[in-house]
């Protein structure tokens, strides 16, 4: 029976110990302890949101990367293309304008060549007529020199008349 | 599992030693029969004094040798105080003006008859005391390591007390209490189970007082238990009682008067069931050395030892385990007053 009696004396002392306790670790252990842990899961959390944060930032970063890559390559890409084209253009055009210079320069060429010959022709014609009269003058007068000869002409030159 | 078995084994060797040395002195003393019973009570109840072991001189004359505890008596209006030393072991009456006090039957009362209030600072006490000291000095250097290195791991002391203090919030406290009231409670929760098992550990070292396994010791926690509860409790609660909702009014004649004893036979359980917890683990220990008395036998102690070290182990097990039942109860009791019934009802509807 004297187990299962309470005495009031460890009443007493039980409660005290156990408020004082209760009191003190409140204060000085509960309190600062659950703080600090709050405190670091909070910052855990945090951290961990962060690095969330940091991967999508990334991911976007990257993505925005790729997109300003591909952006420049097919910049880059219409720009040598402009450029062959232009340098085609400009190569074909000078081609052309070659062709075209040249096929006048022939032209050119051609009709000075073609006048040159006319006028070397004009100028054998006349040395030849040149030549000619003076042969012929040379011969008229070697033929000429005799009266007789005069007379066969003039006599020639009547007939020619008659003729017609 | 046969490691641990012979590692048992070889602890409870040591008992045929240690054994033959208790078995010597005890029934030699009076040269009566071992009287294992009162052993046994005399070793869970508590004392006036620390006793520490028993020597004999080349006479034959036994001494004990104990710390002597103060001793706080208010008697009549008169408030006395002297040491347990006083009283000689019983053997001397201690007298403070009229007031002669003795020893009888390990309680102290007054020659003259008169009611004694007996507040002394006994051997479950200072055991207390000594946990009082160890939780303080645990937790609030645990509460130094956190502001050492804040948001930092934690490690040593530090690191085996923080599971603990987060399992009894996390699994024991908000499960019963909920999110949004359970910081009222944690402090008295988190107190209460380290309380209690820091005694019953304490109670666990042989030669150490059996605290936690004091009547007085688990009342006074479930009476806490009981305040809180009570003082917490909402109108729901209360409710509850005197007007069980779905119950016909006739009823109420019987409900009421179960349900008032059903606020005192919960804490009830409580006070109980640590009580006997711990008393009975002591007793069977107890128990099982006195074995070694009782058939006189140096052999004995090999199978008793034996299980003296396994039933310790299952004590230490224990004396968690029911810091954890208590505190569990304790929220869940506190739990069930301060809960919202009108939202549980609605929930139980749909």
């Amino acid at each position: 029976m004297e187990l299962i009696t309470p005495g009031i004396g460890l009443i007493f002392w039980t409660s005290l110990f156990f408020l004082i306790v209760l009191l003190l670790l409140r204060k000085y252990a509960w309190k600062p302890i659950l703080d600090s842990v709050d405190e670091r899961s909070r910052s855990i959390e945090e951290a961990l949101q962060s690095a969330e944060r940091a991967k999508t930032e990334m991911s976007r970063l990257k993505a925005e990367n790729e997109a300003l890559l591909a952006e420049a390559r097919a910049e880059r890409d219409k720009m040598m293309r402009e450029a062959k084209a232009a340098a085609d253009k400009l190569v074909s055009e000078a081609h052309e304008k070659a062709t075209e210079e040249g096929q006048r320069m022939i032209k050119l060429a051609q009709e000075a060549i073609q006048s040159e010959r006319m006028a070397a022709l004009t100028e054998v014609k006349n040395q030849v007529a040149n030549l000619s009269l003076s042969l012929a003058e040379k011969i008229l007068r070697n033929q000429l020199n005799s009266t007789p000869a005069q007379e066969a002409l003039i006599k020639d030159y009547m007939n020619d008349l008659k003729v017609n | 599992m046969t490691k641990l078995v012979a590692k048992l084994f070889a602890i409870s060797l040591l008992f045929i030693f240690s054994g033959a040395a208790w078995a010597s002195p005890e029934p030699a003393a009076d040269g009566a029969k071992f009287d294992a019973k009162g052993m046994i009570l005399h070793h869970i109840a508590d004392d006036y004094s620390w006793h520490l072991w028993d020597t004999k001189d080349e006479n034959g004359q036994a001494h004990h040798v104990s710390i002597p505890l103060p001793v706080i008596l208010y008697t009549d209006g008169n408030l006395d105080v002297f040491m347990s030393s006083e009283f000689h072991h019983g053997e001397q009456q201690v007298i403070r003006g009229d007031r002669v006090y003795k020893l009888d039957h390990g309680h102290i009362v007054d020659t003259n008859g008169k009611k004694v209030w007996d507040f002394s600072f006994t051997k479950n006490v200072a055991s207390m005391f000594i946990a009082s000291l160890i939780l303080l000095l645990v937790f609030t250097g645990v509460a130094k390591a956190y502001a050492r290195k804040p948001g930092q791991a934690p490690s040593g002391l530090q690191a085996l007390m923080e599971p603990l203090i987060l399992f009894i919030r996390d699994d024991v406290v908000i499960p019963n209490i909920g999110e949004k009231k359970y910081k009222t409670y944690l402090p008295y929760m988190l107190t209460l189970f380290f309380f209690i098992w820091v005694n019953n550990l304490l109670g666990l070292i042989p030669t150490g007082a059996n605290a936690s396994g004091n009547i007085a010791f688990t009342l006074t926690l479930a009476v806490f238990t009981l305040l809180i509860t009570n003082i917490s409790a909402n109108a729901g609660y209360w409710k509850h009682i005197f007007a069980m909702p779905g119950v016909p009014w006739p009823m109420l004649i019987i409900m009421i008067p179960v349900e008032l004893i059903g606020i005192f036979t919960k804490p009830f359980a409580l006070m109980i069931r640590l009580f006997a917890n711990i008393t009975a683990g002591h007793i069977v220990i107890l128990s099982l050395v006195s074995f070694i008395f009782l058939f006189k036998n140096v052999a004995m102690g090999a199978p008793v030892g034996f299980f003296v070290v396994a039933i310790t182990f299952l004590e230490l097990f224990v004396a968690a385990l029911q810091a954890y039942i208590f505190t569990l109860l304790s929220s869940l009791f506190i739990g069930l007053a301060i809960e919202d019934h009108d939202h549980e009802h609605e929930a139980a509807h749909h």
